[in-house]
Formats: structure tokens, C-alpha cells, sequence
């Protein structure tokens, strides 16, 4: 378990960059957080780390967007579904293709995959604070954060917190 | 006389309509799926899958009888490809290509976004160009130059939520029905719309895209606010403080497009046309400047078939036609379907 403390949207923006430049095929990114709490923007940021030139837009309305980068990138959000309907429309064969963010992956239940970076962003002290907390399950993805951690501490980050 | 059938399918209605060379509606029919999805709180993609199967066959044999026509009659059909929900889209897409199939006729693609262009067309067939269009729905907030038939272009779009989505999503929020737009603002009107003001993302300087995820975290920190401050939230305040803030930017932002490049019609489309406060910013702003005004009547608002059979005129007329192997595509890109060098202008300026 990691925090990270950021104050703009900009800043949640370029957390997402760091990431998405660390990405590996078949990377899995959940991440959960209430309405405006900053998971498209984050996404944004991992878009432009990807390498990805359009923008991204936020994909409740269409379910997924897909988007051509230095891998693959599919972007899903969940908030309308329950397992049975994400497992009905075929969204879980999804993991393991190209990098896939999962906005809403409560929705999963029991569909969530093994091996993922868990993201939670919360609403900070500040108005455009957030906590941005994360998890990882699996070597490859522990390996990941270790990496992103490295990466942050580097660009003097906000304030972090955490063993 | 040339007769379309035109099908839409692209999200939770399932549509059919006729119109007769581009321009004389003779039915749209449209079985909409809002009680099925309330329960859900919003398009559940499955359910509208399945939906659009059972309501799909009835909804065309009712487009025939409203228009007095039979099957023999119809020139073409003509169907939605995308952008929209897959599982929603293919379902209009195979009734296409079996209609067309079995009685012979072109099979036409059409953008989802050309059909709401061509709902102004059906609504004022006439319309003098350059026009500027705004369409504005759940999925879709764009800015459009229409410099003629089959010339279109995308001059501006939303980078994250559509304006549509962020009523969703801030309705949602405030607790109100689905569907949340119309909650919104039934609820706006009782509200004082400057008790809070919220931000306006107006981007850099020359740009005409939008932005309305920043506007959606500010409505939900003002609540928290005051909700932490123990005070009962004032919910028609918020929603008419957060209506204007997204009228004033449409209505701003489309103004500029029609200056940049000298448009003589406004016109408005998607499902957000049906919102009374941007109809009347609009036609404010319209008349102040000398520009004609067009909105669809809102049967013609929200998605429909006759849209898609209009557009579908000019597109038969181009010669874009599809085959049995036509495929949903439902990330399509406008410019994509309709490349800057297609010469579709040259085959039809008069719209006869």
C-alpha cells in the first residue's frame, strides 16, 4: 500500500503519464473513487504516457474506448454494470490484451482478475485534493508501483506517505 | 420518387423512419426503451441489446403502415453504423442488410452524427449554408461545419464527458430520476441559476472543443461543502446554477464557431436540444446576431430513424453504399466516414 498526495488535476495528469510510460502489455489499472474524484483524468495522463495523440473521453455513455498507443489501450468504465452483465458482454476478455484501465471495478465482483493495480483516489483536505492510494496484487504488478515509486520520488512529488 | 427506410439502433431507442427524397417525412417511429432502463439508472448496453431485438420488427412494420407504404415501395435503407453502443448497433445493422438483401436495394451506412445534422435538414429543407451545428446528447457534444451537402466537418468535440453525460451524472448525483436530463431541469427551473457559480471551461483561447468534467467535480465539492457545514442542500439552486454554466458555455462556444466561419444557420441537434434553457439562450443569441435559428421539432431531437433515412438521401445520391459484409463500428469517426476529399458536394447541391 502507497499514497500519494496530489493538488490539480494537472498533477493527477502527470501521476498518470508516469505510470502510463511504465506500462507493460497486459497490465491491468482499477480504478475507483466517486463521481469527479479524478479517474478519466488520471486516465488522460496514462493515455499520454502511452503515447496515445487524441484525447480521451470519458466512456460511461459507450462502456469502452480503445485508443492506439505504444501498446494497445482500453478503457472501460463499469458504472452502469453488475458481474453478470461485464461477464455477458464478453468486457473480461479484455484483461491481458494490450493496458486496460477499468474505471468503476467494484462492478467486477468476482470477475476481478488476479493480478492488478489496485488505484483509489479520495477527496483531500484542499477542494482539488486527492488521496490517490494504491495496491498491487501480483509480481508483475508490485514490480510496477516499485517503479512508479522510484519515478515519483524523483519529480518531487506531493507529499508521500507509506512504508 | 425515392422512398428510404432508415434505422437507428445506436443506443437505447430503437427507431425506424421514412422520408422521401431527403426531405418529406412520412413516418418516424420510435419504441423508446426509458422504462426498461430506469430500474438500471441509466442505458445498460445488455438490456438494450436484447431490447432493440424484440422491439426492432414491430417498430419497422409500424414505419411502413404511418407512411402508407409497403416494403416494394422502398428505394434503399439506410442504418446507423456508429459511433454507439455494439451490442445496440449490430442489431440495426442486420435488419439493414437482411432488408436490403431480400428486396434488392442499396444498403446505406450512415454516421450517427450525420443523421442529427439531417434532422435540421428535415426540420428546414431549405437551410442556406455555411451552418454550424451543435450537437449535444449523452454521447455526443460537437461542433460541426456543414458547408454543404456530404461537407461536413468536426471543428470542435467535448476531451471528456459530453454535455449530456454530465446532466446524467450530476442528477444522478442530486438524487433525481432517470432519465436525469429532464429531472435536471424541471427541477433548474424552480432554482435560482446565479445563487452558485460554477466554473466555465472555456480552454485556450482558439479553440471550440469542450470541457464539462471540471464543471461536474465542482457541483459535487459545492455539495460537499455545504453539506459539511450542516446546511440541507438547496437541489433546484445547484441544478439551475449548473444548467447555466453549461448553456452559457454551448451557447459561447458556438457563437464563435459561427463567427470563425461566417455561418448563415445555427442550427441544434441531439437529445440536449430538447433542454428549453438552451433553446432560448440560443435563439437570443441567434437573433441578436441576424442568424437563422434551426431546432428540430424534439421528436426529431432525440435519436430517431427519419434522421438517418434524410442523411441517408445524400449519401445514396454520393454512391456510399454498403454490402452484406457492412460491419458496426462502434468507435466510428466522422472523419473517418467522411473523408475532407470525398467530392460528395459535387454530386448534389440542391438537395432535389
Amino acid at each position: 500500500m502507497w499514497q500519494v498526495v496530489v493538488d490539480s488535476a494537472a498533477a493527477t495528469v502527470e501521476l498518470g503519464r508516469s505510470l502510463g510510460e511504465l506500462l507493460a502489455n497486459g497490465d491491468i489499472i482499477l480504478l475507483s473513487g466517486g463521481l469527479g474524484s479524478g479517474k478519466t483524468t488520471l486516465t488522460q495522463g496514462i493515455a499520454v504516457g502511452l503515447g496515445v495523440g487524441e484525447p480521451v473521453t470519458s466512456p460511461s455513455f459507450t462502456l469502452v474506448h480503445e485508443y492506439a498507443g505504444r501498446l494497445p489501450l482500453y478503457h472501460l468504465d463499469l458504472y452502469r454494470l453488475d458481474p453478470e452483465a461485464v461477464w455477458e458482454l464478453g468486457l473480461v476478455e479484455y484483461f491481458g490484451r494490450g493496458v486496460v484501465v477499468v474505471e468503476w471495478p467494484e462492478r467486477l465482483g468476482a470477475l476481478l482478475p488476479r493480478e492488478h493495480l489496485w488505484v483509489d483516489l479520495q477527496p483531500g483536505a484542499e477542494e482539488n485534493e486527492r488521496l490517490v492510494w494504491w495496491r498491487a496484487k501480483g509480481s508483475r504488478h508490485r514490480r510496477l508501483l516499485k517503479e512508479l515509486r522510484c519515478r515519483c520520488a524523483s519529480w518531487a512529488l506531493k507529499r508521500q506517505v507509506g512504508p | 420518387m425515392l422512398a428510404i427506410l432508415g434505422i437507428d439502433t445506436s443506443c437505447d431507442e430503437s427507431a425506424a423512419g421514412i422520408v422521401v427524397d431527403g426531405r418529406f417525412l412520412r413516418s418516424n417511429v420510435i419504441a423508446s426503451q426509458i422504462a426498461v432502463h430506469r430500474a438500471y439508472g441509466g442505458v445498460v448496453p445488455e438490456v438494450a441489446s436484447r431490447a432493440h431485438l424484440t422491439s426492432l420488427p414491430p417498430v419497422l412494420i409500424r414505419a411502413l403502415e404511418e407512411a402508407g407504404l409497403s416494403y416494394a415501395d422502398l428505394g434503399a435503407v439506410a442504418v446507423t453504423q456508429g459511433p454507439g453502443l455494439v451490442g445496440a448497433l449490430l442489431v440495426g445493422v442486420a435488419a439493414a442488410k437482411a432488408l436490403a438483401y431480400a428486396l434488392k436495394i442499396p444498403l446505406i451506412p450512415v454516421h450517427h452524427l450525420l443523421g442529427h445534422l439531417y434532422s435540421c435538414w428535415l426540420a428546414r429543407p431549405d437551410l442556406s449554408f455555411p451552418a454550424v451545428c451543435l450537437v449535444a446528447s449523452g454521447g455526443h457534444t460537437s461542433l460541426l461545419l456543414w458547408e454543404d451537402h456530404l461537407r461536413v466537418t468536426v471543428v470542435g468535440r467535448t476531451r471528456d464527458d459530453a454535455a449530456g453525460e454530465a446532466f446524467d451524472k450530476v442528477a444522478r448525483y442530486l438524487g433525481l430520476p432517470y432519465p436525469g436530463g429532464p429531472a435536471l431541469e424541471e427541477l433548474a427551473r424552480e432554482g435560482d441559476p446565479r445563487a452558485f457559480s460554477f466554473p466555465r471551461a472555456w480552454l485556450e483561447p482558439e479553440t471550440l472543443d469542450f470541457s464539462f468534467s471540471g464543471l461536474k467535480t465542482a457541483v459535487v465539492n459545492c455539495c460537499r461543502r455545504l453539506e459539511a457545514s450542516g446546511r440541507s442542500l438547496p437541489l433546484a439552486d445547484v441544478a439551475a446554477s449548473f444548467q447555466a454554466a453549461v448553456v452559457e458555455v454551448l451557447v459561447e462556444k458556438t457563437a464563435r464557431a459561427m463567427h470563425t466561419f461566417r455561418g448563415s444557420t445555427l442550427a441544434l441537434a441531439g437529445g440536449v436540444a430538447a433542454n428549453e434553457s438552451l433553446r432560448q439562450s440560443l435563439a437570443a443569441r441567434a437573433s441578436a446576431e441576424g442568424w437563422d435559428l434551426v431546432v428540430p421539432p424534439r421528436e426529431l431531437c432525440t435519436d430517431n430513424g427519419a434522421m438517418v433515412a434524410a442523411a441517408g438521401y445524400f449519401l445514396y445520391r454520393g454512391g456510399r453504399y454498403g454490402d452484406v459484409f457492412l460491419e458496426a463500428v462502434p468507435a466510428l469517426r466522422l472523419e473517418d466516414f467522411l473523408p475532407p476529399f470525398f467530392p460528395g458536394a459535387i454530386v448534389d447541391k440542391s438537395g432535389r
